[in-house]
């Protein structure tokens, strides 16, 4: 189980900027949220390779929503 | 003066337009998306025709439906507000072109000072400064380090399609610029499918204020000072006063002045705002132009407070070819004003929180006004901005506008969505906020500091 990354807000899914099996560092975008007329960057916190992306570009998210796992 | 007007906006600066109209005696007509149905704006203006729905796309930021309304309703004339169609030439070439009456600015000024590097050309011909920087993107890293040498650093490395604050990063020497080019450029292509980079001089611990001008109906154009709207989080402004503290007094003329000279080189008529960045502490300060808002600004009853005007009223005098309403010329600031943007996001991380207002009582009393967009029982929806109201209180001083915000937020109050009412009231309390020495940099570094009880 790697570090598992969740929405932190009811948002829409704006980008995708990632792909699975992808190999990402601390402080890269991920995904872009938008809710409210802002567009709220979602980064990676660690080092590794994304091995779940369970969202696509147009999607809601609810608060608690997976967004990503980075192993 | 023209007989209607159609607001084509929503919420408080549909609102606040409505208000003056109706004091002039214009028929209003509103518009709206079927998400703002319920909305005091609608029930506020004399006629509502219903758009579509809540995206903006198909509703407020379609110009035919817009134009559609304007017809059906027979208006006169039409007010944008401030986002939306506001600063786009195409619709107010269109609302032209149908005959009516566009509450702003010409369509090609809107055009030329929308386009970041023709309105920095036109602006360092009026003998207005500039940051240094490429005014057209670079080519590749090594142009990168050839320009950055030039300019100086720390420098800002922007992608040129970027916006909302996205897209940009400082270098502080040669091999951050390295890093930050590759980053900063990645980033632009994979999100903008763009990857050029522009650079600029970067101030550390600048100010932001911007001068109010008007371009009268004949041709004379005056400014009515400046605001200061450093308080600022993801670059976007959370309070504006006036006038400026920690300003040198010959500094605000000097911009007062380019001001004016940028407004008469473009042939400006109507309000504009004219943003530019101050760096240097007082005493040895210089300035350099951001870009110019063709439209009204949120942040414009802070300078109808301090100078006593209405500024939708001259708005629509100019429009009409009207002169305006007092020799606006011998105007003198009056006081200190300041402005509070209530959104509906949390006060910590500023995350947005739409959501039903269950309870909404505001603030009242002498130097005191609330420009709201909602009442109790409506719904703050995802679908647009978080601004719910504006507070703003004017006083004799400064230090007065502060005691006297204090208490108007300690009334203020909101239940239901999330709101950042709390987040005033800690920064009435930084230092640097109260003795009004405060950067752009104040709101992160307040947010990088633990907070009491934290």
């Amino acid at each position: 189980m790697g570090q598992q990354i969740t929405s932190d807000l009811a948002a829409n899914v704006w980008k995708v900027l990632v792909s699975t099996g992808d190999s990402v560092a601390a402080g890269d975008t991920l995904v872009i949220l938008e809710s409210m007329k802002m567009e709220i960057p979602v980064e990676a916190e660690t080092s590794g390779v994304v091995t779940a992306l369970p969202v696509s570009e147009g999607d809601v998210l609810d608060e608690g929503d997976l967004i990503a796992e980075i192993s | 003066m023209m007989e209607s007007l159609l607001v084509a906006n929503r919420g408080e600066i549909a609102r606040r337009i409505i208000r003056t109209a109706r004091r002039l005696g214009l028929r209003t007509i509103a518009v709206y998306s079927d998400a703002d149905a319920d909305l005091p704006f609608v029930r506020e203006a004399d006629e509502a025709v219903e758009l579509g729905p809540a995206a903006p796309a198909e509703s407020y930021r379609n110009a035919e439906k817009v134009l559609a309304a304007a017809r059906r309703t027979g208006a006169e004339a039409v007010h944008p507000g401030y986002g939306f169609l506001s600063e786009n030439a195409g619709f107010a070439r269109a609302v032209q072109e149908a005959g009516l009456v566009w509450v702003g600015p010409a369509p090609d000024v809107i055009e030329l000072m929308g386009d970041k590097i023709n309105a920095r050309n036109a602006v360092a011909a009026a003998g207005v400064p500039v940051a240094p920087g490429t005014p057209e993107p670079v080519a590749g890293e090594a142009a990168a380090l050839e320009a950055a040498a030039a300019i100086g650093y720390p420098l800002m490395v922007k992608a040129a399609a970027g916006g909302g604050g996205m897209g940009m990063a400082v270098a502080h020497d040669e091999d951050d610029l390295r890093k930050q080019y590759a980053a900063v450029s990645g980033f632009a292509e994979r999100l903008f499918g763009d990857p050029a980079i522009l650079l600029e001089r970067y101030y550390a611990g600048a100010r932001h204020v911007e001068v109010q001008i008007l371009g009268l109906a004949d041709g004379a154009v005056i400014a009515l000072g400046e605001r200061n709207c450093s308080v600022q989080r993801r670059n976007q402004k959370l309070v504006e006063e006036s006038p400026s503290p920690c300003l040198d007094p010959d500094l605000r003329e000097q911009m007062l002045t380019a001001a004016v000279q940028v407004g008469k080189a473009v042939g400006y008529r109507n309000a504009g705002t004219v943003e530019c960045l101050v760096y240097g502490e007082p005493g040895a300060q210089g300035f350099v132009f951001l870009e110019m808002n063709t439209r009204l600004q949120v942040e414009h009853p802070v300078t109808e407070a301090v100078w006593g005007v209405d500024l939708v009223e001259e708005q629509l005098r100019v429009a009409a070819g009207e002169p305006p309403s007092m020799d606006l010329t011998t105007l003198r600031p009056r006081g200190h004003a300041i402005e509070f943007r209530v959104n509906a996001e949390d006060p910590v991380r500023f995350l947005p929180g739409p959501g039903t207002i269950n309870a909404w009582n505001e603030p009242s009393g002498d130097g005191i006004r609330v420009d709201s967009a909602y009442g109790q029982g409506n719904r703050v929806t995802p679908a647009y901005d978080s601004l719910m109201a504006k507070l703003v209180v004017h006083a004799g001083t400064r230090e007065d506008a502060l005691a006297r915000a204090r208490d108007a937020l300690a009334t203020f109050t909101i239940a239901g969505p999330k709101q950042n009412l709390p987040f005033f009231t800690e920064l009435l309390d930084e230092p640097e906020f109260a003795d009004g020495s405060y950067s752009t940099a104040l709101v992160a570094r307040m947010r990088a500091t633990p907070r009491k009880g934290s």
